[in-house]
């Protein structure tokens, strides 16, 4: 087993709520609330939950683009929580970041080239015709010809657009690649081209991924474990295989059954939610699913459950499934 | 759904008259409002040239009517209506440029900071707060009592109260750039912070700045005016649309055009910047509209 | 499609709309024919661009003044033409025999509004009944949509309601005035899953009730194997190929269906082989720009079959099994090779 590239501990981040005229803090969201995985070299974790549940806030604060409350931040095995900008800074090459939208994650006013090339410029690692070179292999590497370096972002499709943002995040060399939502907004048939490029990277390069999405079939297409999340917790956290076929947590129970599949033969019992996510500013105390869970108890509403292992590598946030993996029954 | 284009496809370039009478046709208030501006500074430049000394008194052609001789006719000293209207365009372009100038780039300066330091933020935009609380007239009015009159007194009394609105524009924009994803992308691919405010933020502030650049420019031009009229402004040796329809206002009866005929031409002039203003703001950012 | 069949409630035949922009006239729309029988639901399926909510928007004529318009073709409910009709009359059709659902339920409705009002207004402008009655008649729609607590919510401004619910409120309204048809452009895209699977809930059950025909317009093949009952799939506004929905699922005829479907990933299988993620079948190249005219096929550049026919000459639609519908000149060829 390789050697983690990204180790997170209890990583908190809090958003504090200002009120009235003299903006006094009323308050805080806990956008995440206690969050711990690890990504491995040439592993992809997926991280997936609803809007709200504070998967974007995770990636954004384990690379530092936002100051985490409290916890640990590993990357390759080191420390870079306390690290000032500067600090940060010599690390940055290791961990790259795509974003989800193709149109507002690009400089409208650089040329595609210079776009990629800022990265290795800023660390010096080519300039002038070496520059240009390695800029251009990486353009043929995510799939672009490399004649349109000169091209600006706006000339570009959606799915292109897609490309040249991997491509910008590949040029320093990281080895770990946070993917937020990176092809929730382009068509299917594109999604599909980005996705590929996505593994092919990554079996030749060893990247470990964070990729966080909504989109269940995507997850399971991509990721090797996936973590769930709802409100600011991770409350599971298995091999893909595992959440898939024996999904532990009623919210994971609820998500798997609710995702529309594209088979009209087949008739499925769903396990339909009741009501809305709670506002993270103020959530429910005890566990955070119990108000829409079908099968909380008293003490669901006291008592925070804690992420532990209820079978090897498959962990559960579930108070229910304290006795046990079977203590509750499982979906058909 | 409208604009689907094949990325790659490379058009047939058209001719440059092609371009420009496509140009014209889409944005006719930039090519009327532009050509408008250049005729008049052309005028200012070439005031040496064309026009007779306009300070020149001249007390037997007193108040005679626009003809062959005068075009514009003279005023109550015999001075030519003309001569001065074409100089005092040079008055308004100055002040209208420089003002325009000074204000963006200050603002520029400050609004980045605010935009981008919280702590600068906090304080300084009190500060601004405070000088948009004074009408700007006033202000001018009351820098102008305390020194001594001159077009550089009058153009810094100006560009203070102008410079608040371009902060406040500056500053939005910068906060909206901060939340996009490339700004984000930028500081994750390694790019330190002068860097990020050169190359990525203030490009992007460029075109709401030069829209409202031209606004500052076409009120600078009226309060220069209005200074003027109001014997506050540029001192009166130097003609001015202002202080020539201060002059001629005792003798509106007798001789209009000393009055209407500089009137004309700052109507034309603030016309003219305010219709570059539009065309542009609709060229470069049909957003900005609502921001305004 | 038309045998023995009551005369359809909505029929939408040969509709071309286009857009006249500075780049050139966009087909958003190059001939689109359907029919909607009372109480069905027919699914649009198709990508960004290929002209489905364009096709909703001109049935409801609410293409944007002076930009899109309906160049060609007629849209009859219930055999009354709507191309033609006076704006008054287009008026009192839209939200009463017609109405939509849009996927933004944040900025459908007006938020200085109460959500009662916003509902009873529609019920007063259509039904002529008083303010009194209408507000009763809005308690009743959101008690219909299942909005808990009804007689106290009515009074809400729609700040105060979450996504989901606010989507609810605008089935309500659209639904207020009995309407034979309503059209629902992506109306879960925006909402979580799990809000999703409540929303598409409650569209079934209250079609059951109402017997309302809907027309289901949505670039998720899942959504629509969900809810629709006959499908039609688009591509550069044309459409590429109809049929019922198990049919379609079973036997997609037409190459860009198939690889739509081959496309995306599946959640319900798993795709693991020998411990290695495969690849997904890509649909090389992208949508072709509306512009310019196309001539053959609009699918030609992406397909595996094309032939130098399809690039030169468009397909019309055929019927190589009954009820399924297909616009491919190697279709014949496809379907006897059987679907892999």
């Amino acid at each position: 087993m390789t050697a983690p590239v990204l180790e997170v501990e209890n990583l908190q981040k809090h958003f504090p709520i200002h009120k009235g005229l003299l903006r006094r803090q009323a308050g805080s969201v806990r956008a995440v609330d206690g969050v711990s995985f690890a990504v491995r070299a040439g592993e992809t974790l997926g991280l997936v939950g609803e809007s709200g549940c504070g998967k974007s806030t995770v990636g954004r604060a384990v690379l530092k683009l936002i100051d985490p409350t409290g916890g640990r931040i590993l990357l390759d095995g080191e420390d870079v929580t306390e690290l000032n900008a500067a600090g940060m800074w010599a690390r940055r090459r290791r961990a790259q970041i795509v974003f989800q939208d193709p149109y507002s994650s690009l400089n409208p006013r650089l040329s595609a080239g210079a776009i990629v090339g800022e990265p290795l410029e800023n660390y010096g690692l080519a300039s002038g015709r070496e520059k240009t070179n390695r800029v251009a292999k990486l353009f043929e590497r995510v799939g672009l010809r490399a004649d349109f370096m000169r091209k600006f972002p706006h000339e570009f499709s959606g799915g292109q657009r897609q490309r040249l943002g991997i491509a910008r995040a590949l040029s320093v060399g990281p080895a770990l690649i946070v993917a937020d939502e990176p092809v929730s907004a382009l068509d299917v048939s594109v999604q599909a081209q980005v996705l590929n490029l996505l593994i092919d990277l990554q079996e030749e390069l060893g990247l470990g991924y964070l990729f966080i999405s909504h989109d269940l079939a995507v997850m399971r297409h991509i990721s090797h474990r996936i973590a769930v999340m709802y409100l600011g917790r991770i409350v599971e956290l298995a091999d893909k295989r595992a959440l898939f076929t024996r999904p532990l947590h009623p919210y994971t129970e609820a998500l798997l059954s609710a995702a529309p599949i594209p088979d009209p033969t087949r008739q499925r019992k769903k396990l339909v939610l009741q009501g809305d996510v709670p506002s993270p500013a103020n959530p429910p105390k005890g566990c955070h699913f119990h108000t829409r869970c079908p099968y909380a108890i008293a003490r669901c509403k006291v008592e925070d459950p804690v992420l532990r292992e209820a079978l090897p590598g498959h962990q559960v946030a579930c108070l229910r499934r304290e006795a046990g993996p079977d203590a509750l029954p499982l979906p058909a | 759904m409208a604009s689907i284009t094949l990325a790659g496809d490379a058009e047939p370039r058209p001719g440059a008259l092609a371009r420009l009478v496509t140009f014209t046709r889409r944005n006719p208030t930039i090519v009327i409002g532009g050509l408008l501006m250049l005729a008049l500074a052309g005028l200012a430049l070439a005031a040496p040239y064309i026009t007779s000394d306009p300070l020149k008194m001249n007390p037997r052609m007193r108040f005679r009517l626009p003809g062959e001789q005068f075009w514009f006719g003279t005023d109550q000293f015999g001075r030519d209506v003309y001569a001065r209207t074409i100089w005092g365009t040079r008055v308004s372009l100055v002040v209208g440029l420089s003002v325009a100038a000074l204000a963006s780039v200050l603002g520029l300066i400050v609004g980045l900071l605010c935009g981008f330091y919280k702590a600068v933020d906090g304080v300084v935009m009190r500060v601004m707060d405070g000088i948009m609380a004074i009408p700007s007239i006033l202000l001018a009015i009351a820098l102008i009592t305390l020194t001594r009159p001159g077009l550089p007194i009058v153009i810094v009394a100006i560009v203070i109260p102008e410079i608040p609105r371009v902060v406040r524009l500056v500053r939005s924009v910068v906060l909206s750039l901060r939340a996009q994803p490339y700004i984000e992308a930028a500081i994750a691919g390694g790019t330190k912070t002068p860097k990020l405010l050169l190359r990525h933020i203030v490009p992007n502030t460029l075109a709401p700045l030069i829209v409202q650049a031209t606004y500052v420019c076409a009120s600078a031009i009226l309060t220069e005016a209005g200074l003027s009229f109001l014997g506050v402004g540029v001192p009166p040796e130097i003609p001015s649309w202002g202080n020539i329809i201060a002059q001629g206002r005792s003798f509106f009866q007798i001789a209009p055009w000393s009055i209407l005929i500089p009137g004309i031409f700052l109507a034309i002039m603030v016309l003219a910047v305010n219709m570059l203003g539009d065309g542009l703001r609709d060229r470069l950012d049909p957003r900005l509209a609502r921001r305004m | 499609m038309q045998r023995n069949q009551p005369a359809p409630l909505l029929e939408v035949d040969n509709l071309h709309c286009h857009f006249f922009t500075l780049d050139g006239v966009v087909r958003a729309v190059d001939g689109v024919s359907f029919s909607l029988q009372r109480g069905e639901t027919l699914g649009i399926v198709g990508e960004s661009g290929c002209g489905k909510s364009v096709t909703a928007m001109s049935i409801l004529r609410l293409l944007p003044k002076g930009l899109g318009r309906i160049v060609d073709g007629s849209v009859k409910l219930e055999g009354r033409e709507l191309t033609t009709l006076g704006d008054a009359d287009m008026r009192s059709m839209r939200g009463h025999q017609v109405s939509m659902i849009f996927q933004e339920p944040m900025t459908s409705l007006n938020p200085v509004l109460t959500v009662g009002l916003q509902i009873a207004e529609n019920v007063e402008r259509h039904l002529n009944v008083g303010r009194k009655a209408a507000m009763e008649r809005a308690v009743e729609m959101l008690r219909l949509v299942k909005i808990p607590d009804a007689e106290r919510r009515v009074n809400d401004y729609p700040h105060q309601f979450s996504g989901g619910m606010r989507q609810r409120v605008m089935i309500a309204i659209a639904l207020s005035c009995n309407p034979q048809v309503l059209i629902a452009d992506e109306p879960t895209t925006a909402l979580d899953v799990t809000i999703q699977a409540q929303i598409l809930d409650l569209m079934l059950e209250l079609k059951q009730k109402l017997n309302t025909a809907i027309i289901m317009i949505t670039h998720d093949l899942g959504v629509i194997a969900e809810t629709a009952q006959r499908v039609l799939v688009m591509y550069a506004g044309r459409k590429v190929e109809e049929a019922p929905v198990v049919e379609l699922f079973q036997r997609p005829l037409h190459p860009y269906t198939q690889g739509l479907m081959r496309a995306r990933p599946r959640l319900d299988v798993e795709a693991e082989e020998q411990g290695r993620r495969p690849r997904l079948q890509e649909i090389q190249g992208m949508v072709p720009a509306l512009n310019r005219p196309i001539l053959g096929c609009a699918f030609a550049p992406r397909c595996g079959y094309a032939t130098d026919r399809c690039r030169s000459e468009a397909p019309g639609l055929t019927e190589p099994v009954p009820g399924h519908l297909v616009a491919c000149w190697e279709a014949t060829k496809i379907a006897g090779m059987g679907h892999a």
